[in-house]
Parts: C-alpha cells; structure tokens; sequence
C-alpha cells in the first residue's frame, strides 16, 4: 500500500519538488520517516498521528515508512505535516487515490488537526506553478500569498476540512482575513514622518538626495543629533515598490516568517537595523540550513547599521560584495544559494569612540592609539563605499527651536520625479572642477566615480539637463571628512 | 673622532652618547668597528650619513650644546635642504579639529613662502604640518625619534614616504634603532636644533612640544604659541607659553617678518555671490553646516556647493562638521 502527494521543500529562496511516499506494510506499528528530514520534520511524526486522530480519522496501526524524496536533499520546517497526513490517509484507503493530481500541499498540523501556515509558502506556490501544478492545499491564512505565487489555493483550516476536500464532499470557504475586511483593505501603518525633525537641513538634503539615486549614507557626529532619527525616516520618503519589486520582497519575507498575513503581499520597503553585535551569518546569511541574512531582508530596502564602527569588522568587510553585486552567495554544508541583497546602505556613527567629537561642549578623552583603532576599522573599502558622507555636530539650542520643516510626502515628490529622470550630460566645466578636486582634496579612483554618481542625482533632483559645476561641488561637500580617516 | 662608530656603538647598547664614552667597551668595539662596510650597508638602505663634522651637517644643529654624532638621512632632496631657513611646527598629538587646521595651514602657508616645514612625523599636529607643506608642494623635514629606516608611527607610513619623496627624514639614531619613550626629547633636540623658529600649535601641559619649545629657548631661538581657548586643556601649554613671553602667531605673517620675508596680501578669488555670503558668516565664527543654512537663508544645496567653493579656494576648512576659516 504506497501513495504519493507532491510539496515542495524551500531552499535558500526558491523551492525544490518533494515527493512524500507513504508505505504501510504489516508487523509491528511504528513509524518511520527517512530522507534527510531535520528535527522539526522528524518531529511531524506526532504531530500527524495527533492531527488524524483529532480529525476522527483512523491511524493505521501498521508499520509506516514516510519518505521524503529526493533522499539527497536536506529538509527543514514543518510544511512538511500536511503532505504526509495525506499520504498516509491515501496509502491506508481513507481517502480515494486518484484525487490529488494536480494538487501540491504545505502545511504544518496542530496536535489537534488544526493547519498553520509555514514560512515560504509563495516560493512553494510558485514552484509548484511552474512544474504544472493547478491548486496547492495550504493553511487558510496563507491562501492569499499562495494566490500571489499565481496557484489556485484551496485554503484549509483543519485536517479533518483538507480530507473532506479531497473526498469531494465539500469545497473549503475561501479565506477572509481576520478583521472581516479584504487582504487589501488593511491599510499600511504610517511611516515616521520628516515633519518631526527640526533644523538639520543639511542631514535632510542629504537624506534626499540618497533617496533620488539609492545612495549609500554615512552620518557621523556626536550622541543626540539626531542621527538614527533621521535614518529611520529615509523608507518614509522611497518611491513605493513596483509590482515585481513587490513579489521579490513578499518572497524573501515569506521565506524568513516574517509575512503579515493580513498583508500577504509586502508593499512598504523594509527597514532592517540588525544590532552591532550581528555575526557574519547574521548579516549575509548563512546558519545550519541556508537562511537569508540582513543583507537580503533589507533587499529593495534600506540597511540601517546604528553606531558602524561597533561592528565586527569582519561583518562589515562582509558587507562589501553585496553592495557591490546586489546578491550575495552563500555556500554551507546544507547547500549553495545566491540571495538578492539590493539595498540601500545607511549608516550612523560617532567620530571617536567616547563620542565625544563634534561636541563642543565635551572634550574627547580618546588616546590617539585608541582613536586611531577606531579608524581603522572603518577601512578604507568599507568608507569608500558610502556615497554620501556628513559629519553633523550637535546642534545648538536655537536650532532645535526651528519652525516646523517639510513632511515626507513633499520630498517623496520629488524623489520619485528625479529617480525616472534620464542621466544628463556634462558641462565642460563641471569635468574641470572635478578635475581639479581629484588633484586638490584629493579624491581616489572611487571616490572620483562616487562624486559624478551624486552629482548626476543632483542634476535630475534639479530637473535639469546638464550637469553644472555647482553639482559637482556640492557633491564633493559629502565627501568623508579627514577625522573618519586613518592618519 | 669617529662619529660613525659612536652611533653605532650608542645604537648596539641602547644608549644614548653624544660624546666618545671612556669606557673598554667602545675602545674594543672601536676597534672592531668596519666603517667601510657599515657605510656600504648604509648606502644600499638608502641612507645617507653625515658627521657633525661634515661640511653638510647643518650649522644650527651644530651649534646646540648637544649636538648629534651626525645624521643619518634619507630621502631624495639635497641634504643643503637642512641649511636652508627651517621652521619648526609642533604640537598634541591628539590635538583639536582646531589644532590640526592651524597646523595644515601654517605648514602650507610657511612652506609656499619658501620656508623649510620641520616636524616630529607624529601624529596630530605633526602630521598636519607635514601634510600641509607637502600640499604647498614645498619642502618639510621630519624627524624621527628611532631608527632613519622605521616607519613610527605605522600609521605614518604613506606620510613618511611622501615626505621622502620631495623632503627628507632624519634621525640620529641608525637604521634598526626601535622607538622608545626616553628618545622622544632627544629627538626634540633636534627638531628645535634644525629650525630658527619653533611654533607650537596646540600643546598640554607637560607635553612633549614645551620640552621643544624649551629646547628652543635654551639656544636663543624664536618661539611662537598659537593661542588657544582658555577653557581648553589642550592649549593650557601654549597658552602658559605666552604667558612666559613667547610670540603669539595670529597669522602666518608672524613667523615671516622674522624671516623678513614680504609677502603681498592676497585678495580673494572670484567667488561666487552665494560664497561671498558663506565666507563672511564663516568669518565671523566656526559654524556649522546648519547654522550656515539659516544665517544666509539659503537652501542646503547651495550652502553644499558654496562650502565646497570655498574649501577648493583654501579659504575655509572643515572639522568635525563645523566650518573655520582659514
């Protein structure tokens, strides 16, 4: 007595076919599940005998052998639950064998026969889409990301509901979100507004003009000058996600748990600010199984690294080739996966280590070896890689009483207006300025090719068509200051 | 006398001579000493040796009442370079935002009169100084306090070799000599020794630059302080140098009229009107970016591209965010 129903395991951010075979032979009962199951997959073993007895179906008192083919490939989660209830109530003549063509399932079984949804599940329906798949059986609140993954979902919210489906006895109620309103309805909780912050003109232009061309942003001064406030409002005033942006989001988030089920297809550019004490694993992925690192969740987003120079240098260095490739690959004894990690980098630091710098009224007590170990962590490539630097000292009392500054929507305006702009042309004089900066400041091979990146987003911020010499100025006005470098 | 041998006898037994000891030990190792093959190690590493002696040897190192053995040299200019007019410029190491624009300024301002830069290749004001003259294109001496071939601090290691490059590194002390606290003032000693003028930028109490500036004074040389905040521990020393009667240096034209040199005023470049308006607020007081913004009214964009303006012009410099001018 064999059966078969098809899942798909999720590796890395994409889904392999899983074939569970279910075989029941006489002797003495037990059950076994083989091919390379990890512990939460192995522990499906009494969560399903638990879940068929709640849904008042019988369990077959038989020697059971579960197996999860392809044997070679390692697998992870609890999606697995719902695919081996069902080969096993197929395998043991409970419900009829020929019903499940076309039909994938994931899903994890309560000790009581109730389905929950499982991390990944879009990766799942896309998968499953592809290889020619019609509907896929999933827990009821992840229906609507399996919809997204472009599958027929049949949404079901308990066992013994999923055996009733495939007797055709009766279709499962389509899902509808908790709070009675469509997946749609739910609107988007505001993002922190510009409005809040007062004075710092310089910081918000900055802030823009890394906004306009998805530069990366370091901004540097002492404790309380609103650095990490400003940081954090940078998503409020990104241009939304397309629609493949949106999928590609949905997807990573789907992979990681962290999808609303409410709001099954992610709209808002995500915001990560991973602690200073985040390992390399914790930034570019990695751990036992293959789980995305910071560097991906931040994909289409923006990676706040608070106080960078705490940071493990070697989580920082790491940090260098997904900037630079927009992916990042990570290889692991459980298998090989490359990533997205298209994010916007921003960073906040002091400029010494007691913080004390840019205060004027504090007076550093850093030795010059420990000021000096401090730079150098901030390597050269690492700094390098920020286009926009600002050194922001403590504002004064007056300035915190400024009057009330622009809200993020006006800025939002013209960000996404500069981002469809074409790139401009050159003044002549523009490139003599530059030229001469190189000679005079001076500039490194990279930092000349960061300075005409900033200068053409200032140009399309400007709605202009030529890059004047005036860009290409304030353009090196964000270059990083002498302190942050190692003298 | 042999010169050579009694730095490399001081070097061998970690000590510091400036005179033929009387002592077996040196008769012994005078004796064994091959000058003709110490000279030939000497010139494959690039280092040149000059004995007090020497017609070369500077004249006013000469004349201080300790002077050096000789100078161990290396670098590509003249050794004539350390006969030339020189000016000391010292100070902190961890000096301010401040201290180190000063510094940077005096070394090109001095350097592009002509004057020769003479610094300790420390970091901080010394590293300033350096890095100033050479921006000048001018000609900076720096002095180390250990072995010619070392590069102390590491972190000076680019700087040394771009001194090298135009300028020259000098110490007393042999190749292979590592640094030590004790031969920090002797160093000093010559630093103050090689120039007629020792400036002293930014300076603790108990630093290491006052013991130049004594130095300094004990040969009858012109010191200068640069003056310095009074609620600042990091100008108590030049501040209480003042006090003792040294020069205060407000401008670069305090160490020149020592030198008599003349040197017109320079007006400003054509600036733009956004410039005019961003120098005269910076003049008038360190500010910061934001401070700028509301004190001219214009937006942050332009007050970027007048700061960059200005800075290109060598009009102003940054620190920590605030803007001086220069």
């Amino acid at each position: 007595m064999l059966a078969r129903t098809i899942t798909h395991a999720v590796v890395g951010l994409d889904a392999r076919r899983v074939e569970v075979e279910a075989h029941l032979q006489r002797g003495v009962p037990g059950f076994s599940i083989v091919g390379l199951a990890d512990r939460a997959c192995q522990e499906a073993k009494h969560r399903v005998r638990s879940g068929i007895t709640s849904a008042e179906l019988e369990w077959p008192m038989r020697r059971i052998t579960v197996n999860l083919a392809p044997a070679g490939l390692r697998k992870e989660g609890s999606g697995f639950d719902l695919p081996i209830a069902l080969s096993i109530l197929v395998a043991s003549g409970q419900l009829p064998r020929d019903r499940l063509g076309g039909h994938a399932a994931v899903g994890e079984l309560g000790l009581d026969g109730r389905l929950r949804p499982v991390g990944g599940v879009l990766a799942v329906a896309e998968a499953a889409r592809r290889a020619g798949f019609e509907r896929l059986l999933c827990a009821a609140p992840s229906a609507p990301e399996a919809a997204l993954g472009g599958i027929e979902p049949v949404p079901v919210r308990h066992l013994a509901e999923a055996a009733a489906y495939v007797r055709g006895e009766a279709e499962p109620e389509p899902y509808a979100s908790s709070n009675g309103h469509g997946p749609e309805a739910e609107p988007e909780p505001r993002d922190l507004d510009l409005a809040d912050v007062r004075g710092q003109e310089r910081a918000r232009r900055a802030l823009e003009v890394a906004a306009a061309g998805g530069h990366n942003l370091l901004l540097a001064g002492p404790p309380g000058t609103g650095k990490t406030m400003l940081a954090r409002r940078l998503p409020g005033i990104l241009p939304p996600l397309d629609a493949q942006e949106a999928l590609e989001v949905t997807r990573i988030q789907s992979v990681a748990g962290l999808l609303d089920p409410e709001r099954p297809l992610v709209m808002r550019r995500p915001y990560r600010s991973p602690h200073y004490s985040a390992s390399v694993a914790a930034m570019v992925g990695g751990g036992p199984g293959i789980r995305p690192g910071e560097v991906t969740l931040a994909h289409r987003g923006v990676l706040m690294l608070d106080e960078l120079a705490e940071f493990q240098r070697p989580a920082l260095e790491a940090l260098r080739q997904p900037i630079e490739d927009g992916e990042v690959a990570v290889a692991r004894a459980a298998g090989r996966a490359v990533f997205p990690a298209r994010f916007q980098l921003v960073a906040t630091m002091n400029l010494c280590p007691c913080g004390a710098r840019g205060d004027p009224a504090a007076e550093c007590s850093c030795s010059p070896q420990r000021l000096a170990a401090f730079r150098d962590k901030l390597s050269r490539a690492l700094l390098d890689r920020f286009d926009l630097v600002l050194a922001m000292p403590r504002p004064r009392a007056q300035e915190l009483a400024a009057g009330p500054a622009e809200p993020s929507g006006a800025v939002r305006a013209r960000v996404e207006s500069a981002r469809g702009k074409p790139s401009a042309e050159w003044a002549p004089a523009a490139e003599a300025l530059l030229d001469r900066a190189v000679e005079r400041v001076p500039l490194s091979g990279r930092g000349r090719a960061r300075t005409r990146r900033v200068a053409e987003t200032l140009a399309a911020l400007a709605s202009v068509e030529r890059i004047e010499s005036s860009h290409v100025a304030e353009a090196l006005s964000y270059r990083a200051p002498r302190e942050l470098e190692s003298s | 006398m042999n010169e050579l041998a009694l730095a490399a006898f001081a070097a061998a037994t970690g000590t510091h001579l400036v005179g033929e000891p009387r002592d077996r030990r040196f008769a012994v190792f005078v004796r064994r000493f091959d000058a003709a093959s110490y000279r030939e190690t000497l010139s494959r590493a690039g280092v040149r040796w000059y004995p007090r002696t020497a017609r070369e040897f500077p004249p006013l190192l000469r004349s201080i009442h300790d002077p050096p053995p000789g100078l161990f040299v290396r670098g590509s200019a003249d050794v004539d370079l350390l006969r030339r007019p020189g000016v000391a410029v010292v100070g902190a190491r961890s000096c301010s935002p401040y201290g180190a624009q000063v510094a940077r300024m005096l070394g090109r301002e001095l350097a592009a009169a002509g004057l020769v830069v003479v610094s300790g290749l420390a970091r901080g004001v010394d590293g300033e100084a350096h890095r100033g003259a050479l921006e000048a294109g001018g000609a900076t001496v720096g002095v180390l306090g250990c072995g010619v071939d070392r590069d102390y601090p590491a972190a000076h290691r680019e700087l040394a070799a771009r001194i090298r490059e135009s300028g020259l590194v000098v110490a007393e002390y042999p190749p292979g000599v590592e640094p030590a606290p004790w031969r920090f003032p002797a160093r000093n000693r010559i630093i103050a020794g090689l120039s007629a003028a020792t400036v002293v930028v930014e300076a603790r109490e108990r630093s290491g630059a006052l013991i130049t500036a004594d130095l300094a004074l004990e040969e009858g040389r012109e010191v200068l302080a640069v003056p310095g905040e009074i609620t600042s521990a990091l100008s108590a020393g030049t501040n209480d140098l003042l006090r003792l009667g040294a020069t205060p240096l407000t401008t670069s034209k305090d160490v020149f009229d020592l030198f008599g040199i003349e040197v017109g005023p320079a007006g400003d470049p054509d600036l733009s009107e956004d410039g005019k308006q961003v120098l005269a607020r910076v003049r008038d007081g360190p500010a910061g970016g934001d401070e700028l913004v509301r004190a001219t009214g214009l937006d942050a964009g332009a007050v970027a591209t007048a700061l960059t303006e200005l800075e290109l012009a060598g009009l102003i410099a940054q620190g920590e965010g605030v803007y001086r001018a220069n």
